[in-house]
């Protein structure tokens, strides 16, 4: 078995890849609204890991990827923001952050 | 002559419009002035009356040429792809006879109507009514062809419908309006199928055109289709006049129509629209001559059985003005049967001597009940003679017109119709029309003999009505009692009113047969009305023979004729039970059927929602797990089948459009 | 003719865009108005409509019957990609169709003239309605002529449900039926549409213009004709109510305000019969040819099943409502028939009811405005308190039932005839209805307008100032059309010779096709 410790791109992606499912398990099971939000989060970085990565890796030359990951934390800010705003306004009425009784949509 | 008179007779479409502007001018202008709308409309139609005898003198003077060349103006009218139709205006003996009489008539009964309508709140809609049916009724006897009559045809129907229904707060009036307007739509709707039935295979509705069409030649007669169809047109277009002319079994709505004013009555449903299908047919005589025998076998034997069956049913009526109108119907058949057993000519000198004492015994009969404050049964009168002179004496003409009795009108038309039904080999029709005749004489002797001889009744007060409606009683019984000398010394009246013939193409009139008066037949006829007469005035005056009786002995017959066969009675069944019937099973198949359908339909879906709205729980990372799981789906599908997946990309579908 | 088609091509008139725009600045200006000023805003709406409808008249009669054809024509290109034009212009058969939109639109404003909920809402949408009625009628192009269509579809189902009535069926029903109905025969039209537009650029350059649509009538064989027509049967087969997607109608005009009623069942059903001759015969004749016995069918059972119901119907709307199911059996009956003089018949035909049905509905506005109720047995004997309006429903009872001098006699009339030769026995079926016709129609007349004076109605005022004008306007047209039936049969006969439908029936008549059945 031929063990590279050198860090290459397979190793940034299993890493974003890992980053990814736990913030993918954190927004199905995540009872606090504010912990999927957290979770949320974890994914949007590991998209950026990949961005930034791949372009580490196969666009050396070009900066698309570091470009695409400034994007998406300038987003992730306006979604917390936003997300943020809105949990505090359900915790104002309904006082909970509990996602289970997040159902008035419901039917 | 002729040359001269040929420009006047280009105006004659002045005769029909005279009365319109009347109606005009009384619906928009003067409605609120009682004086001013009768002024106009008794001046219009007295004008137009003057430019029909203009014309009637004309036509007599041109003679003979008239005869063969009827003037024909007409301009364009609809012009369609598949569909040309003109207007105009036709002058021919036949015509003038008609507006003779319908000027005259018409003048009189608008006179006659300044007294009687005296102090009614309708006055101005009266007389612009009346306006309009003079207008429709004079367009319809000059029209040049089907469909121009057709449309005449209809609105002296609606001025029918307007002026029976004139009282409409009176629900019997509106009833009545109702049933002769729907009667005499199952009439038209018979006469509108004939006129596109002819259309369709000739391309002309002109009279003078058809009739060239069909006579002329082999080729003409080939272009006809044969006799089969000439034959079905032809009793389809008969349907117009059953309707319109009350013969059997459309005859229903013509004693109902007597709800209306007593002057319409006379003018309408007496002298005038009611013998528009009796003229109808006569203008297509051709057609008749052209179908199979048995069309004008059925005009014949319907208008006879029309003329003894009305007569019948008049014996047991009560009512003055139902009395006339039975006799109206069984008069009218008589024409029809006139027609039917190929005498045209008889039959269009009955409808103008007809004119002449029918309008004038309504009108006495509206005297009557003037003075008797709506008074109409004949029970309720007796005497009337003594104090109503004039009324009584003009009456008494009437009647002795209508039982034939000479030298009066009746007598001279209604014996051409018999011996020509003789002559022509119909004994049996002969034979109705005889008793026809007798029984006529019958109830009209008691009708007389029981309002204006007998005993007084002490709780009338009548009183002479006023010169306005006497001086039209006077004129038109002065036209009653020599009327009927037209026919002499060789019938003239035949000589002029006469029907289209084309030989080889070439219109013209039929030959002129210079029959003489079968005098024989004529004293068997007046012996019949005789003898009807005296019957009734042993019956009525003298007692000699007691009416209750006669009625006891055969009660069932009695309550038969009392109750007019039940006719009416069968319809309202018919059309309470089985027409609306079947509207109302159809409203429940549209509301429970097909709206069911619809509703279903909507049900389905909003229970495919309801079930489908489960899926939405409401909860967050529920959704959050489906999005999850397609973008999953979708992943593998791209990856797993390359190929199938871009014609599911609606990106190439759009790509087609560039 | 191409010469013709050129001139008009080249020629551009902006009058068209200004017909179409006179409502739509009145319901700008409305839009400005305060709502309290209710006076203003009528006069306003009647204004911008009086505009479109003096215009329309001036089209009527300076429009040459001779050279025919599209005039007054307008192109600009929309998305040239697509093949979309805006374009305008009228011929012999949609401008009768134009004048009759805005008759009904002008007086369907002083119909309403006594409205008083939510007035400035009110007006703006019936504005908006009626533009998008007249756009139908004089778009050259499908798209623009479709886009009109879904335009009018929403104004009516907000009316309806605000300013509609609650008898038989809440009005929440009638107008949720109504649009859901008339919204699931435009998706078939559309996707009808679609496939004919992608069927008419499968070669060259996409177009949606009805002329160009025509003139490729060689790209589509008889399978997809006969699809097609069956689509667009379909849709504008429910818009003008055709037996059995007929029962949308009588429940729509029950609950909608009078002033929908009148455009719905005045013009906006036309746009069913427009729609099947403009695509239907003059794109698809094939089609239409294979369709034919199944629509002579079906109008001819919609004839006499809409005037039986007529006769069980209590409602005065409710009546008139299956009368025009049934009188448009007829436009579809002469549809069917496929000739000149039938389709001469259709369009006088569906500009007669037009005018008829919409003093119809302006009269039983009133009545109902006034007394409150429009059941026929509480009514009786308004002759004597209200004279006017007892003529005008009586003058459009006799017009219902075809009475001569009125435009609609000669309208059926020339139905007839155009039909009998082709449908001989359907067409002497079709002609019974006019018995039925009668019948029903004189009795409601008879029983709301005759009898005793009933003490309860004599408050009721009759007819006066604005009020008259439908009653004025749509007498006029009746008789003043049927007495010179030239003057409308004129320009729609000029518009089926020089549209070339005239050509199309010749060369349909050569053909052999076997029919459905």
């Amino acid at each position: 078995m031929n063990f590279n410790l050198s860090v290459g791109l397979s190793t940034y992606l299993l890493v974003g890849a890992m980053l990814f499912c736990l913030g993918l398990y954190g927004v199905f099971v995540k009872k606090n609204i504010v912990a999927v939000l957290m979770s949320i989060e974890l994914m949007l970085n590991a998209v950026n890991l990949n961005f930034v990565a791949f372009n580490r890796f196969l666009a050396v030359s070009s900066v698309v990827g570091q470009v695409a990951a400034l994007f998406v934390i300038v987003l992730a800010a306006a979604e917390v923001a936003v997300g943020l705003a809105l949990v505090i306004a359900i915790y104002r009425t309904r006082h909970t952050t509990n996602t289970d009784e997040f159902n008035w949509l419901k039917w | 002559m002729f040359t001269e008179m040929h420009s006047l007779y280009e105006w004659a479409w002045v005769i029909p419009a005279l009365p319109f502007l009347s109606f005009l001018l009384i619906a928009f202008v003067t409605k609120r002035s009682k004086g001013l709308s009768a002024a106009v409309s008794i001046l219009a139609i007295l004008c137009a009356f003057g430019l029909a005898i203009a014309i009637a003198v004309g036509v007599i003077g041109s003679g003979s040429e008239i005869v063969k060349h009827p003037v024909i103006t007409s301009i364009n009218w609809l012009d369609i792809s598949g569909l040309k139709l003109n207007f105009g205006t036709v002058v021919d003996p036949l015509s003038t006879m008609m507006l003779f009489v319908v000027g005259l008539v018409a003048s009189m009964v608008q006179i006659y109507s300044v007294g009687y309508m005296h102090g009614d709140r309708g006055w101005s809609r009266y007389f612009a009514y009346q306006s309009l049916f003079a207008m429709s009724m004079l367009g319809l006897v000059i029209a040049t062809n089907l469909l121009e009559l057709f449309i005449f045809w209809e609105l002296v129907g609606l001025c029918s419908y307007l002026l029976i229904g004139f009282w409409y707060h009176k629900v019997s009036a509106r009833e009545a309006a109702k049933k002769a307007f729907m009667t005499t739509r199952v009439g038209d709707f018979g006469l509108l199928l004939g006129i596109l039935f002819l259309y369709g295979k000739y391309g002309t509705l002109d009279f003078v055109h058809l009739a060239a069409l069909m006579n002329g030649t082999a080729q003409g007669f080939a272009l006809a289709g044969g006799v089969g169809y000439i034959t079905l047109t032809a009793f389809l277009l008969f349907v117009g006049p059953i309707g319109k002319s009350g013969q059997f079994p459309l005859h229903v709505w013509l004693p109902d129509a007597m709800e209306g004013p007593t002057p319409v009555s006379a003018l309408i449903h007496a002298a005038t629209m009611v013998v528009a299908g009796v003229f109808l047919v006569a203008r297509i005589y051709f057609i008749f001559q052209h179908a199979a025998p048995g069309a004008l076998e059925f005009v014949a034997g319907l208008g006879a059985f029309t003329a003894i069956f009305a007569a019948t049913i008049a014996i047991a009526q009560d009512d003055i003005k139902r009395i006339l109108a039975y006799s109206t119907l069984s008069q009218l058949g008589y024409m029809m049967f006139a027609l039917g057993v190929g005498s045209l000519t008889a039959s269009m000198f009955h409808l103008m001597t007809h004119a002449f004492f029918k309008a004038l015994m309504f009108l006495g009969a509206g005297s009557v009940i003037h003075a008797l404050h709506e008074k109409q049964n004949i029970w309720d009168m007796g005497g009337l003679w003594k104090k109503m002179p004039i009324t009584g004496t003009t009456f008494a003409i009437g009647v002795l017109a209508i039982s034939g009795i000479p030298p009066f009108a009746g007598f001279w038309s209604k014996d051409e119709i018999l011996s020509a039904a003789l002559q022509n080999g119909h004994p049996i029709i002969y034979a109705v029309g005889l008793f026809t005749a007798f029984l006529t004489a019958f109830y009209m002797g008691r009708l007389f003999f029981v309002a204006f001889m007998g005993p007084e009744k002490k709780e009338n007060h009548p009183h002479e009505s006023p010169y306005w409606m006497t001086v039209p009683l006077i004129v038109l019984a002065f036209f009653s009692t020599v009327g009927g000398l037209v026919a002499l010394p060789y019938h003239n009246f035949a000589y002029y009113v006469r029907n289209y013939v084309s030989v080889n193409g070439v219109v013209s009139l039929e030959a002129f047969a210079h029959e003489g008066m079968a005098w024989g037949l004529a004293g068997i006829s007046v012996l019949f009305g005789l003898a009807g007469l005296v019957l009734a005035y042993m019956t009525y005056v003298t007692e000699t023979i007691k009416a209750e009786a006669v009625a006891a002995r055969f009660p069932g017959v009695y309550k038969l004729l009392k109750n007019k066969y039940y006719i009416d009675e069968i319809y309202l069944w018919l059309i309470h039970n089985i027409m609306d019937g079947v509207g109302k099973v159809l409203y429940w198949f549209d509301i429970h059927i097909i709206d069911g359908v619809i509703n279903g339909l909507a049900l389905v879906t909003r229970g495919g929602a309801g079930g489908l709205r489960r899926v939405h729980t409401g909860q967050l990372q529920t959704y959050a797990l489906v999005f999850f799981l397609a973008v999953v789906v979708v992943f593998l599908a791209y990856t797993m089948g390359t190929g199938q997946v871009s014609a599911l990309n609606p990106l190439a579908m759009l790509g087609g459009v560039k | 003719m191409p010469a013709t088609a050129v001139q008009g091509a080249l020629a551009q008139s902006p009058l068209l865009l200004f017909i179409l725009l006179a409502p739509v600045a009145a319901a700008l200006i409305i839009v400005f108005l305060p709502k309290e000023e209710t006076k203003m805003i009528k006069i306003v709406a009647a204004m911008g409509t009086f505009v479109a409808l003096a215009l329309s008249l001036y089209l009527f009669f300076a429009y040459n019957r001779v050279a025919g054809g599209a005039q007054f024509t307008l192109t600009i290109p929309w998305t040239k990609d697509l093949g979309v034009n805006l374009a305008f212009g009228v011929d012999g058969i949609s401008l009768p169709m134009l004048l009759l939109t805005n008759l009904i639109g002008f007086s369907a404003v002083y119909s309403s003239w006594n409205v008083d909920k939510r007035v400035k809402e009110f007006f703006v949408l019936l504005l908006i309605l009626i533009t998008g009625v007249m756009g139908t009628f004089v778009a050259r192009d499908l798209f623009i002529f479709f886009l009109f269509y879904e335009i009018v579809v929403i104004p009516i189902y907000i009316m309806v449900i605000i300013w509609g009535s609650t008898k038989r069926v809440t009005k929440e029903y009638a107008g949720m039926k109504l649009t859901i109905y008339l919204l699931i025969g435009s998706a078939f039209l559309l996707v009808g549409l679609i496939m004919l537009y992608l069927r008419a650029g499968s070669q060259g350059h996409p177009t949606f213009m009805f002329d160009q649509l025509a003139q490729r009538q060689y790209l589509y064989g008889p399978n997809f004709q006969k699809l097609v027509f069956g689509l667009l049967l379909f849709g504008f087969g429910t818009l003008i109510s055709m037996f059995p997607f007929h029962s949308w109608s009588p429940d729509g005009y029950a609950g909608a305000p009078t002033a929908v009623s009148m455009i719905h069942a005045g013009v906006l059903k036309k746009i069913g019969g427009y729609g099947l001759i403009r695509l239907g015969l003059m794109v698809l004749p094939i089609g239409a040819k294979f369709w034919a016995p199944l629509i002579a069918v079906l109008a001819v059972s919609g004839v006499l099943y809409a005037a039986f119901i007529a006769l069980a119907q209590k409602d005065l709307k409710y009546v008139i409502g299956y009368s025009s199911v049934s009188h448009m059996g007829y436009v579809m009956l002469a549809i069917a028939a496929m000739n000149t003089t039938s389709i001469n018949g259709a369009v006088a035909m569906m500009f007669a009811h037009g005018v008829m049905s919409a003093l119809f509905f302006s009269m039983i506005g009133f009545i109902y405005e006034k007394s409150h109720t429009r059941n026929i047995a509480d009514l009786g004997g308004l002759a004597h308190q209200m004279p006017r309006l007892a003529t005008g429903f009586l003058l459009a009872g006799m017009a219902s039932l075809g009475l001569p001098s009125t435009i609609n006699f000669i309208s059926e009339f020339t139905i007839f005839m155009g039909t009998i030769k082709v449908f001989p026995v359907l067409a002497v079926l079709g002609i019974a209805g006019i018995i039925f016709t009668a019948v029903y129609t004189l009795r409601v007349i008879a029983n709301v307008l005759f009898g005793p004076r009933r003490p309860e109605w004599d408050h009721l005022k009759d007819l006066h100032g604005p009020e008259l004008v439908p009653l004025v306007v749509f007498v006029l047209v009746i008789f003043a059309a049927g007495v010179i039936p030239n003057l409308v049969f004129g320009l729609v006969n000029s518009g089926v010779i020089s549209t070339g439908l005239a050509k199309v029936f010749e060369t349909l008549g050569q053909v052999q096709i076997g029919g459905l059945f």
